[in-house]
């Protein structure tokens, strides 16, 4: 089985703060791993690494075949980002531009895709979240679950091998969240390979293939969905008792 | 570049600096009264005030000065001192544009200070004098400070139209006369630099330091 | 003493004045355009330029905004004729105006690019824009509509402060209205005719700069609503 990310003893500092203290990680092709922990246990810097959005300080990164460290070649920056999609918190969609703009921009600018073809897959990829309705709507006119689903769109119609969420469902309100879980769901069974970071736990229960607890920089613990029903250690017990 | 011809220009940049402090004392007052007229209850007086801002705003200054300046004779005083041609010109302009800075600096002071003032009994003009203008003072100080800057720069015009003995009129007078003109304006440049650098430093840091406040408040 | 209006005399010469006023239009235009263009290119400079160009620009910039605009024009425009470099009284005149009014744009710009959120800029680059895609799609477009109302008082300011370059001789409606006054001694008729005429182009420009951000700025057009 092919593997899509490696992280080999990853450190981050941010000024004197240590926040990820030698991270290894692999996720294997098809696999969906959510990675779950308190605020300022690293899982969003861990997340964000993998599409160098964060520069490590030490070890080595391997993405959909781009390995890279402290540095990385234009070149294979440029790469990394087209096999790699990643959907934010807080949406970031580009509020001067309709959804479908929002959605044809890369293709066309960066995949030199003609308009045609770029409106196409924009249809397609918003059929997919159910919102092919939406297209000449601005992202203020929508809900933030809409707007988060035209974001995982937006990243979709790019074609990646490996999507990344980060904490997409924490800034919407709880009725909101199930439309995007829902969405996140249907890509998982098209074979996606995805690693989120979440505090939706019932949701990473149920569709990860491996749950990785971090803990103060590090991977505490990690293995099925039953960590969370027996975990091991008395970090993740105290964590699941929290949550509860 | 000799000792007289230094002191030539010292003497210009004595000019400035008087129509600067003269023009903002003025300017202040005039500028308060048109700000405390746009936010008035009253559509006359807010109307009146948005004319003279509109009006002032879309003239250029060398207009004004020449207004100011051929004016009074009109009126009937036969002599108009440069001086006083160009503080007035200069008023009349620096007024409107304060007065439309210290507005949006009242207009930004919370809404909900007005309905305390309000509940607690204190007339309109006890609100604004008491709670509203102190609160607004402090957000006007960076501002205010910044469009100092601009009135300096603004007494260059008098060297024109009035021909008023500032900064810009003496350095043009050296440079006529024996021309060098990297040397005379260079250090005439210098000069408005030394008056306006600081003030604009001074605008700065206080911006800065009223964002702090106000995104920990 | 009574005073006798006599505005006939000045109105008389309403050829010459349309034809200041064309070229106080002209100058102000180009101005427009060249400063607008270099002012973002600088603003662009000071955001995202190594140490080195931003403190040059930075530098620039504190100049430009602390000496006034007379003096600038008479070093330029005297001193590059002390050099022996001859232009135009116009040419002089657009490349003081322009050095001046970058200044300040890029001021305008930069605060308008600072004002997109950082996160705006990472979607970007994670969808793969190039840092010059992401500028122009997703940092420029946002800012300048949000600083555009800056923008159009900043660039009315300047078509009225074109009247100052008459001090270097151009022969816009400020410049010929010298001509007229020396010729009528009707100074404070003349001035009275200039402030209309100048109140009306301001109130042109206005128009027209409202007019282009209906046609450039859509989703404010159709929606109505500020970024």
């Amino acid at each position: 089985m092919t593997e899509i990310v490696r992280l080999k003893n990853v450190h981050k500092w941010f000024g004197d703060n240590h926040v990820l203290k030698g991270v290894d990680l692999s996720v294997k092709k098809g696999e969906i791993v959510a990675i779950i922990g308190q605020s300022g246990s690293g899982k969003s810097t861990a997340l964000r690494c993998m599409d160098h959005l964060e520069i490590i300080n030490e070890g080595e990164i391997s993405v959909c075949g781009h390995t890279f460290g402290a540095g990385i070649s234009s070149s294979d920056l440029k790469s990394l980002r087209l096999d790699v999609g990643i959907v934010f918190q807080s949406y970031n969609l580009f509020p001067h531009l309709t959804v479908e703009q929002n959605i044809t921009l890369a293709p066309r600018s960066v995949r030199k895709m003609p308009k045609q073809q770029a409106r196409q897959i924009a249809l397609d990829v918003l059929t997919q979240v159910g919102l092919a309705d939406k297209l000449a709507f601005y992202p203020e006119q929508l809900s933030g679950g809409q707007q988060q689903r035209v974001a995982i769109a937006r990243s979709l119609a790019m074609d990646p091998k490996l999507m990344l969420f980060d904490e997409v469902t924490s800034a919407l309100d709880p009725q909101l969240t199930g439309e995007v879980l829902r969405v996140i769901e249907k890509l998982a069974a098209g074979g996606m390979t995805m690693v989120l970071v979440t505090h939706e736990m019932a949701f990473a229960m149920k569709l990860a293939h491996r749950i990785i607890f971090m803990f103060e920089g590090k991977i505490h613990e990690q293995g099925t969905a039953d960590i969370l029903r027996n975990p091991k250690t008395p970090e993740l017990q105290q964590f699941v008792s929290n949550g509860l | 570049m000799n000792n007289d011809q230094i002191l030539y220009l010292l003497q210009g940049a004595w000019g400035t600096v008087e129509l600067s402090v003269l023009t903002f004392v003025f300017s202040a007052a005039l500028g308060l009264a048109i700000a405390l007229m746009r936010v008035s209850a009253s559509q006359t007086l807010r109307g009146c005030a948005f004319g003279y801002i509109n009006l002032i705003q879309g003239t250029p200054l060398l207009v004004i000065m020449g207004v100011c300046f051929y004016g009074p004779s009109i009126l009937g005083f036969t002599e108009t001192s440069p001086m006083f041609a160009a503080v007035l010109a200069l008023t009349v302009h620096a007024a409107a544009f304060l007065g439309e800075i210290w507005r949006g600096c009242i207009e930004s002071v919370p809404k909900n200070q007005w309905e305390a003032a309000e509940c607690l009994g204190l007339n309109r003009i006890q609100r604004m004098f008491k709670v509203i203008l102190p609160q607004a003072l402090r957000i006007a100080t960076p501002p205010t400070v910044g469009f100092m800057v601009q009135i300096v720069k603004n007494t260059s015009f008098a060297s024109l139209v009035i021909g008023f003995a500032e900064l810009s009129y003496n350095a043009k007078i050296l440079n006529n006369s024996t021309f060098k003109p990297f040397l005379y304006f260079g250090v005439a440049a210098a000069l408005y630099f030394v008056i306006c650098y600081p003030l604009s430093w001074v605008s700065l840091k206080l911006e800065r330091k009223l964002t702090v406040a106000r995104d920990q408040g | 003493m009574t005073y006798q209006f006599d505005f006939s005399a000045v109105l008389q010469y309403w050829p010459l004045l349309l034809q200041g006023a064309e070229t106080t239009l002209i100058m102000s235009f180009w101005s427009t355009v060249a400063g607008f263009a270099m002012g973002v290119v600088c603003a662009i400079a000071r955001s995202s330029g190594t140490p080195v160009i931003r403190r040059v620009v930075g530098g620039y910039v504190e100049i430009i905004r602390n000496t006034p605009l007379i003096i600038q024009s008479y070093f330029l425009i005297f001193g590059l004729a002390s050099v022996g470099l001859k232009m135009s009284i116009m040419a002089g005149a657009i490349l003081a105006l322009v050095i001046n009014i970058t200044a300040y744009t890029c001021e305008i710009v930069r605060a308008g690019i600072e004002s997109v959120p950082r996160s705006q800029r990472e979607a970007g680059e994670c969808l793969g824009l190039s840092p010059l895609q992401v500028y122009w799609h997703v940092i420029l477009s946002p800012a300048l509509e949000r600083v555009y109302p800056a923008l159009t008082s900043q660039f009315v300011l300047l078509m009225l402060v074109t009247s100052l370059l008459s001090a270097v001789g151009t022969e816009d409606l400020f410049g010929i209205s010298g001509n007229i006054q020396a010729m009528t001694f009707r100074n404070f008729e003349v001035f009275i005719v200039l402030w209309v005429m100048y109140l009306i182009m301001s109130a042109l420009v206005r128009a027209m700069f409202a007019l282009a951000s209906r046609i450039l700025f859509v989703r404010k057009r159709k929606l109505g609503t500020l970024l």
